[in-house]
């Protein structure tokens, strides 16, 4: 029996594919965003003289990169976009204060389980988290999907990654994922897919953490089967018994403490108690990988009731509107405030380094992101740890890197 | 003769080209030829001449899917790209663009600053002392993807993608 990635390509490719082979494929969806946009309309009707989408209806656009625009150079290519949107009769435009792309598509139904799924980003392995084989790519190759209604790929060997028991008290997916980093490195799943087993317990947006760190291990999808959620979709993959897979990874969720990922590497990863002391200037909470209501739920646990360390600023930007919402409406995000943490638009944030609190040179920053990479969010002279929710805010709470488990009050930090 | 620049393992597209100097951000994209590597290697894109080598250790290319990265090789004239792991959104990217990717480790081969002639056809390097290195040839769906010119003319040509049976 096939692998997740075989089930799904074998139903876009129209035949039965094993890895390694080359296929063509029809693509189920295509998400674009702000900041490739302008490239890939460029190339789609300068290049390839395409007039319209193949499909408006399986495109969606979302303004998530820099939103709301931070320059008028932003703000004019957004209103490009815009006016593209509506010539082209796209009907989902997602806009500023939506959200990042991959937990919207997610919560509009409009990602679903075994779909293939295209994005411009290359966190779009996120789509992974409900059982769709989800991939980034460059412009050039999603102008191409835009035109025609497909692409091509090698069908990918796949790696798995098998969690078992259950995570202790203050650990969670973030530290899961940081775990397989350090395990199988930057490179370790390059060309393959990743399917991570055993994390039945896990909600969408949780999985979503583990699917969109698949692609900092290289991979070209980061796939859990969707199995037991009431999702539907052209293809519910399951975990087959019997597939081949290229390299199985054991990770005991019980012994696991928390993980963190220091200067400047994202597979650069060590126990949090190896660490030593790490003042820190600034505490992030936010991005598609750990933006989402849970993130913010187990941060406000810790927080509830006590105020930021000193000199500490922490900036919490949602994954979406709709965790907002959420977190607006059950009082996690009043307790943020109280705490002294400030609230962004939903979208990338200063994940890329291009607004909504850049880094200066010298900074530390914790992070709940997906890279460190020296420069990505903002002076090539700060420095990045990336780390859990939970540890985040354990450490907005010292001004130092801290063990959750130190600050908390005994009740399991993992929602289910 | 062609110039060698040599880079280290996990060379990703931030250091590439910063998020921060995306065309998205820029207020003329023609400025893009003036970034690559700009906060990496501050050197390279002012000494740069067309033809010359990369020469990388593993993982080239990991981190974001932005095409600018190798499109900003392009424009400055990089003439190949040689490492023994490249990432797997940046090689799609470089072989739609058209710039050649070859997969071998010659970093301990070459130094920085070598002079070189690459002969991209039969895919042989020789060195200023007469050392002659053989690059592994690449599959056939990316040699035809790099005849055309990149993925655009080929599918323009051919009107199917790589791989594909005609």
């Amino acid at each position: 029996m096939p692998t997740m990635s075989e089930q799904i390509l074998s139903r876009v490719a129209g035949r039965p594919v094993r890895a390694g082979d080359v296929v063509t494929a029809n693509v189920d969806l295509v998400m674009v965003h702000d900041s490739l946009a302008p490239g890939i309309i460029r190339i789609l009707h300068q290049e390839l003289g395409a007039e319209r989408v193949w499909d408006p209806q399986r495109v969606a656009v979302v303004i998530d990169h820099v939103a709301p625009a931070a320059s008028v150079q932003t703000a004019e290519k957004q209103q490009e976009v815009r006016r593209w949107v509506r010539t082209q009769g796209i009907p989902n435009l997602f806009d500023v204060g939506r959200g990042i792309s991959h937990p919207v598509l997610v919560e509009e139904g409009l990602a679903q389980p075994g779909m293939l799924i295209l994005g411009s980003d290359s966190h779009s392995t996120a789509y992974g988290c409900v059982g769709a084989f989800g991939s980034g790519m460059g412009s050039t190759d999603i102008a191409l999907a835009l035109a025609t209604g497909k692409t091509w790929l090698r069908v990918p060997e796949t790696i798995v990654v098998r969690a078992r028991g259950t995570f202790g008290f203050g650990v969670g997916p973030k530290d899961l994922a940081l775990r397989a980093a350090r395990l199988l490195r930057a490179d370790g799943a390059t060309y393959a897919a990743i399917e991570w087993h055993g994390v039945e317990q896990l909600s969408v947006m949780e999985r979503m953490t583990l699917a969109t760190l698949s692609i900092e291990m290289g991979a070209k999808a980061g796939i859990i089967s969707p199995a037991g959620l009431d999702l539907t979709g052209p293809l519910v993959p399951t975990v087959d018994a019997d597939a081949q897979y290229q390299t199985v990874v054991e990770i005991d969720l019980g012994q696991l403490e928390p993980q963190v990922s220091a200067p400047h590497y994202v597979d650069n990863v060590a126990d949090l108690s190896d660490l030593g002391r790490v003042a820190v200037d600034v505490v992030y909470l936010g991005t598609c990988t750990n933006g989402h209501y849970e993130d913010m739920a187990v941060a406000a646990q810790i927080l509830a009731g006590r105020r930021l360390a000193p000199g500490v600023r922490m900036i919490v930007v949602p994954a979406s509107a709709q965790a907002l919402q959420r977190a607006a409406s059950d009082g996690t995000l009043a307790t943020l405030l109280a705490a002294g943490a400030t609230i962004g638009t939903p979208g990338c944030g200063a994940c890329i380094g291009r607004h909504m609190g850049v880094l200066a040179p010298g900074e530390v920053c914790l992070f709940t992101g997906n890279r460190n990479f020296r420069g990505r969010m903002g002076s090539p002279e700060a420095q990045i740890y990336l780390a859990s929710p939970a540890v985040a805010a354990a450490t907005a709470l010292t001004g130092y890197l801290t063990d959750p488990r130190t600050v908390m009050d005994g009740q399991p930090v993992v929602s289910q | 003769m062609a110039r060698v620049w040599l880079f280290g393992p996990d060379i990703n597209t931030d250091q590439i080209v910063p998020g921060r100097y995306a065309p998205y951000m820029l207020k003329d994209e023609s400025e893009l030829r003036r970034y690559p590597f700009i906060e990496h290697r501050p050197d390279f894109a002012p000494n740069v001449r067309p033809g010359d080598i990369i020469v990388a250790g593993k993982n080239f290319g990991c981190g974001s899917s932005r095409e600018y990265a190798p499109l900003a090789l392009r424009m400055v004239g990089v003439g190949a790209i040689i490492a023994p792991l490249f990432a797997r959104i940046f090689f799609r990217n470089a072989l739609n663009l058209g710039i050649p990717c070859f997969t071998a480790d010659l970093t301990s081969e070459l130094a920085d600053g070598d002079e070189v002639e690459l002969d991209l056809e039969q895919g042989r390097i020789t060195t200023s002392d007469g050392r002659v290195i053989h690059l592994p040839p690449p599959p056939l769906f990316l040699r035809e993807v790099w005849a055309a010119g990149g993925i655009v003319p080929f599918y323009r040509q051919y009107g199917r993608f790589p791989g594909e049976v005609a």
